[in-house]
């Protein structure tokens, strides 16, 4: 579904991304994994077109992405939650999940869409009119989620979900993330929280310093040596 | 002259100021940039204004909507060939071409269009003073505030009540992420532009009626006291603007009444540099929330 070859990104002399290569299948979750600095971000945002790669090629059902401004990926299918969230903080919780379907045009389709997200996070049912600024961080994090649901995406890209939540918290947002999958929504998941992140997966890549050293099945990865000793500490 | 005089004339001064005060801060708020070429916008918006009434002989409504339009197209069409193409630059560089944009409008309009000389407005109503007990306003003082809060009564809806306004107000609170909703940012840097243009355009009209001089260098005093509501209301936020625009336009006419004529202009900086200090944010603003 997802293709990226020999992916290059420099932030001016700074190359952070070294010839990487991945491939996400529909119906798939791949994670890709790696500590703080590794380049999982990058990847992402240059997916999202948000920076500009400087060679490499990335493919969505055959179709080439490069040159398609940011705003037109929701369009084709591929939603992003971005690394913080980066929720509308000063609007409600409501105008941030319409500004998630802006471009649909099917009111009905919407109005499942509002029951479905609703469904899934109740807390957001009851903080409709609340400034998005004021949730908390895993209600944010569930905001952000619910937000990329509304635009219906084959594909979402979802950017350290983990990232300062407490671990029950987390918890629950993997196993939405397992759900959002089930219901036929294809995942690319970054994560620092390997271990989390590769109990979930199909297919697992690890970046070390830009440069991708290992991938291979998630349940392979979970019990490689190197892997465990790396990022899993002694869990 | 009485107390409620002053404020009727200061209100009718501020409201003039917050329309222009709009263009920036909306401007700002969506790219970060203080458009030093925003006064002279006001300035072109009087010219159309001035030149639809003359040269077409229209009357005030549709001088008012072609000034608004004009410029509306003005300014969509600066920010698409000088702003446009630097919005990864350095800040330095558009905030430059912004001061480059500005000089070419008056300089050009100078030189080339209308010369340095003032002109006069027409008069466009009978002025028509109106007695109330002590307090007396005139016909023009009335349109002109009534046209200020229509428009931004319009404004007001169209930000905070429609799906453009949800975009324009997504756009400025992070141009990344509203660019992942499928939000054409282009599109909506254009219409902040046209919006804050057309109501610049506006006000040139409403003050050409009540100053009726206009020059092509009437932009300069009218641009910098909007400016400065703008800041003082807290750069970026809209109801700031308006507030800081009629905050100023009592300010100033107040120190002229009871304090000094001279000094009208200084008063209003200092009063800018006090609560400056006091309020880095601007009365409206909220603490600085720079994005990462
Ligand atoms: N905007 C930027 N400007 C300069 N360097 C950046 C920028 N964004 C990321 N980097 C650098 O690129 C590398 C990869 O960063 P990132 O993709 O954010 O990693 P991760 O998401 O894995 O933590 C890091 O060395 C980081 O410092
Ligand atoms: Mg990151």
């Amino acid at each position: 579904m997802l293709k990226v070859k020999g992916l290059n990104v420099f932030y001016g002399a700074i190359h952070a991304l070294h010839d990487i290569s991945i491939e996400v299948n529909e119906g798939e979750i791949v994670t890709l994994i790696g500590a703080n600095g590794a380049g999982k971000t990058s990847t992402l945002r240059a997916i999202s077109g948000l920076v500009a790669p400087k060679s490499g090629e990335i493919t969505y059902n055959g179709t080439s992405l490069s040159g398609v401004p940011a705003y037109n990926l929701v369009n084709m299918g591929i939603a992003h939650v971005p690394e913080g969230r980066r929720i509308f903080a000063n609007l409600t919780v409501m105008e941030n999940l319409e500004l998630g379907a802006f471009n649909r045009k099917d009111k009905d389709g919407i109005k499942r869409d509002f029951d479905m997200v609703f469904d899934k996070f109740p807390r957001l049912k009851e903080r409709t009119w609340q400034q998005a600024g004021t949730l908390s961080g895993g209600e944010q994090q569930m905001l952000a989620t619910a937000r990329a649901l509304m635009s219906r995406p084959k594909m979402i890209l979802m950017d350290e979900p983990s990232m300062g939540l407490a671990p029950l918290l987390v918890r629950e947002i993997f196993t939405i993330i397992q759900e959002i999958n089930k219901t036929g929504t294809t995942v690319l998941l970054v994560e620092q929280n390997a271990h989390m992140a590769l109990s979930i997966a199909h297919n697992a890549y690890v970046l070390e310093t830009g440069k991708i050293v290992l991938s291979g099945s998630a349940d392979d990865l979970l019990h490689d040596e190197a892997v465990r000793n790396a990022y899993l500490g002694e869990c | 002259m009485s107390l409620i005089q002053q404020l009727i004339n200061g209100l009718a001064q501020g409201s003039v100021y917050a329309l222009i005060a709009v263009g920036y801060t909306m401007v700002y708020g969506i790219i970060r940039l203080i458009n030093f070429a925003h006064a002279d916008i006001y300035m072109m918006g009087a010219f159309i204004g001035y030149f639809a009434v003359t040269v077409f002989h229209v009357p005030f409504l549709p001088a008012l909507l072609l000034a608004m339009i004009g410029c509306a197209i003005l300014g969509m069409t600066i920010e698409k060939i000088a702003y446009k193409p630097l919005r990864k630059s350095p800040r330095i560089v558009l905030l430059i071409t912004a001061m480059a944009m500005s000089l070419i409008l008056e300089h050009g309009m100078a030189t080339v269009v209308v010369g340095p000389n003032p002109r006069p407005f027409p008069e466009l109503f009978k002025i028509n003073i109106i007695h109330l007990g002590p307090v007396q306003i005139n016909n023009v003082q009335i349109i002109n505030l009534s046209v200020a809060i229509i428009l931004v009564l319009i404004l007001q809806y169209i930000v905070y009540k429609t799906k453009t306004g949800k975009a324009m107000r997504a756009t400025s609170y992070d141009m990344e992420a509203a660019q992942l909703m499928g939000i054409n940012i282009n599109n909506i840097v254009s219409i902040t532009f046209a919006i804050g243009s057309s109501l610049a355009g506006a006000a040139g009209v409403l003050v050409g009626m009540m100053y009726p001089r206009i020059d092509p260098y009437m932009g300069m005093m009218p641009g910098l006291k909007a400016f400065i509501a703008a800041v003082l209301g807290g750069i970026g936020v809209l109801p700031g603007a308006m507030f800081g625009g009629i905050l100023i336009g009592l300010c100033e006419t107040f120190t002229k009444a009871y304090l000094s004529t001279k000094l009208s202009d200084a008063i209003v900086f200092s009063l800018l540099i006090i609560i400056l200090i006091f309020k880095p944010a601007g009365l409206l603003g909220k603490p600085t929330r720079e994005k990462v």
